[in-house]
């Protein structure tokens, strides 16, 4: 992520910036069909256990390893056949998304909250405060994600939350940096230096007048960066060392599926294609968000 | 310049002294920026070298860690004894630093060998695959970069852009599992797992170029769209040059800086991708040794991989900013 994203034109207007949003989209089919498979991703990671047809975890070893219901010798009601304990992968499937988006979002949410003081501190107040902070970013940018969190989950003892915490410490970089430089030209602008003069402190400066002016960037980055923590979550579960066993994980199963894939490849299948549908609604919202927010910066 | 030193000495003599004296300007600027370069360089690993003996001892006591949990207290203290975990802190601190220096660093409770020489053993099968990955995604990036920003608009176009959305978001063990579905199971076309020859390489070199492939298509491609819009491959081509000249010698040539980075930053990336490939594909390499560290709780080994492939990205990221000065001025001023 070494491009900034120009200041949004109209960003203090959020009334016509939302209309002309939507106006974008409209004409966009395949951002709409990316936000609608979204929606329903969400919906599904909310309503899991009224929709599954199983209980995810509950295991039965004769009818173990069936095949998807439109093969021959699937078992019934069994939609997306059965794992190596007998139980259900399309519950499993749907159970999944509760991890994936509950760690993807999160682990934004704490990325981005951290970035962003970070982003702005730097830029504002400029100096050495600056200085080591982007050096630290650019340390960070430079090793891979999943090693640093690889040690940190080994150290501690694996659970939901830190992986959300090792995720979330791993991702603020990219925020911090757009951030800092979105900061760096604000701060200079005509109506800080007015604000300054009628009086207002520091606080109410960062607050008031840089907030809402770094919130299209904000939202840009997000978005793209829970696809980002989505796959990092089911790189963990991959390994054996993300959230317990215990809990179904789509990186998890497909993990187990591949213990099976010459003989039960549905496993590894679906769950594998509920990652990618998911994280490619994510980009494809993403880069549209980013095309809308400044249509220069990548084509 | 010959007909000129002779016709007007001084002035030739004048050019080429204030030449003389741009040179080692620019020389001495660009050796101050190698050594900040290294300097920076040196901090990063002694700071990485730092926090990995301190995580691990942060978190709680390794030796706890490292033993059953059914070991003794004799057997805890002779573990403690033999790993010098009795003596202070500050003291082992210092004599991990100064193993480090002499390339010793520490010995693998799991394999009972010098953790160094695993790493080493295991190094060449990870630039074997490392090396058929970047291969592998500049034969493709290239050439997809470069239709999609000619053609752009095109069929063609849309193609690659979907096809580097796709490359994206695509984990690469999932990549992997299809390929072994696909070219193992089902065509028996190539071998599933393992390290040997070139046969075995194509799948697992696949699954780590797919990412970086995609990073490299779209930056190429959004890069030559910038420069093929400039002014003098205007120029280039009213003087009558064919199309492919003007992109071949005008528009690659100013587009390729930004990709000669990125590539240098996706080492990096494939070496994280690499951990998740050498498992998918059971690749003898570093990566794998990593997992095999991380579920024997070898604590020393995983120390030693962690420094080590620290200093390989470092290092790289180094080569790079350097090779970028020397290609680009602008670099060293900033």
């Amino acid at each position: 992520m070494t491009a900034t994203i120009a200041p949004i034109q109209g960003a203090a207007r959020p009334q016509s910036t939302w209309r002309s949003f939507l106006r974008a989209l409209r004409k966009n089919l395949v951002a709409q069909i990316a936000l609608g498979i979204l929606a329903l991703v969400v919906l599904v990671g909310i309503f899991a256990p009224l929709l599954a047809p199983f209980d995810p975890a509950t295991q039965d070893l004769v009818g173990r390893l069936k095949p998807p219901i439109w093969l021959p010798g699937s078992a019934p009601g069994h939609l997306l056949g059965t794992d190596d304990l007998g139980r259900d992968v399309f519950s499993r499937i749907l159970y999944g998304t509760r991890v994936s988006l509950l760690v993807g979002v999160a682990a934004t949410l704490l990325s981005g909250l951290i970035g962003t003081v970070i982003g702005v501190l730097c830029g504002y107040y400029r100096g050495i405060v600056d200085t080591i902070f982007m050096r630290l970013a650019d340390i960070q940018l430079a090793f891979p994600t999943i090693l640093l969190a690889l040690v940190i989950v080994v150290v501690l003892e694996p659970s939901l939350t830190v992986v959300i915490v090792v995720l979330g410490i791993n991702g603020w970089m990219s925020y911090a940096r757009v951030i800092r430089a979105e900061v760096l030209s604000l701060r200079s602008r005509d109506f800080v230096t007015a604000a300054r003069a009628i009086g207002d402190n520091d606080l109410q400066i960062m607050f008031r007048h840089i907030r809402p002016n770094i919130l299209a960037p904000l939202a840009t980055i997000g978005t793209l960066q829970v696809a980002a923590m989505i796959v990092a979550e089911a790189s963990l579960s991959y390994l054996g060392l993300g959230v317990p066993p215990t809990v179904p994980t789509w990186g998890g199963m497909l993990a187990e599926g591949q213990l099976y894939v010459a003989t039960s490849w549905w496993i590894a299948l679906f769950s594998g294609l509920a990652i990618v549908l998911t994280t490619l609604s994510i980009n494809v919202t993403g880069d549209m968000l980013r095309d809308f927010a400044d249509p220069k910066a990548y084509r | 310049m010959a007909v000129t030193s002779t016709a007007h000495p001084t002035r030739a003599h004048a050019a080429g002294s204030v030449r003389r004296r741009a040179t080692r300007a620019l020389g001495g600027e660009l050796q101050q920026f190698i050594l900040r370069r290294v300097g920076q360089t040196v901090l990063v690993l002694f700071c990485v070298a730092t926090l990995t003996f301190f995580l691990v001892r942060l978190t709680g006591d390794p030796v706890q860690a490292m033993l059953p949990p059914e070991a003794t207290i004799a057997q805890e203290q002779a573990l403690r004894q033999a790993l010098g975990l009795d003596r202070p802190v500050f003291v082992q601190y210092v004599s991990y630093l100064s193993g480090i220096l002499h390339l010793d660093f520490g010995q693998s409770l799991f394999f009972h060998q010098p953790a160094f020489d695993l790493i080493v053993q295991r190094l060449p099968a990870t630039i074997e695959l490392g090396a058929g990955a970047l291969v592998f995604a500049l034969l493709v990036a290239i050439p997809a970069g470069i239709i999609a920003a000619v053609k752009r608009g095109s069929a063609a176009d849309s193609s690659v852009v979907a096809g580097v959305l796709v490359g994206q978001s695509t984990p690469a063990f999932f990549v992997g599992i299809i390929l072994i579905l696909v070219f193992a199971v089902n065509l028996h076309w190539l071998p599933a797992s393992g390290r040997g020859g070139f046969d075995h390489l194509i799948l697992p070199a696949i699954t780590l170029g797919l990412y970086s492939m995609a990073m490299i298509a779209r930056l190429l491609r959004s890069s030559l769209i910038d420069v093929l819009s400039e002014d003098y491959i205007r120029t280039a081509r009213s003087k009558g040059l064919s199309r492919w000249q003007v992109i071949r010698d005008h528009g690659l040539q100013n587009a390729a800086l930004p990709v000669v980075t990125i590539i240098g930053l996706e080492i990096g990336s494939l070496l994280g991708g690499a951990i998740l490939t050498e498992q998918v594909f059971s690749w003898p390499g570093v990566g794998r040794l990593t997992v095999e560290a991380i579920t024997n709780r070898d604590f020393p080994l995983m120390q030693a991989i962690v420094l080590f492939l620290s200093v390989i990205f470092v290092v790289t990221n180094l080569i790079v900013d350097i090779a970028y000065a020397f290609l680009d001025p602008r670099v060293r001023l900033s």
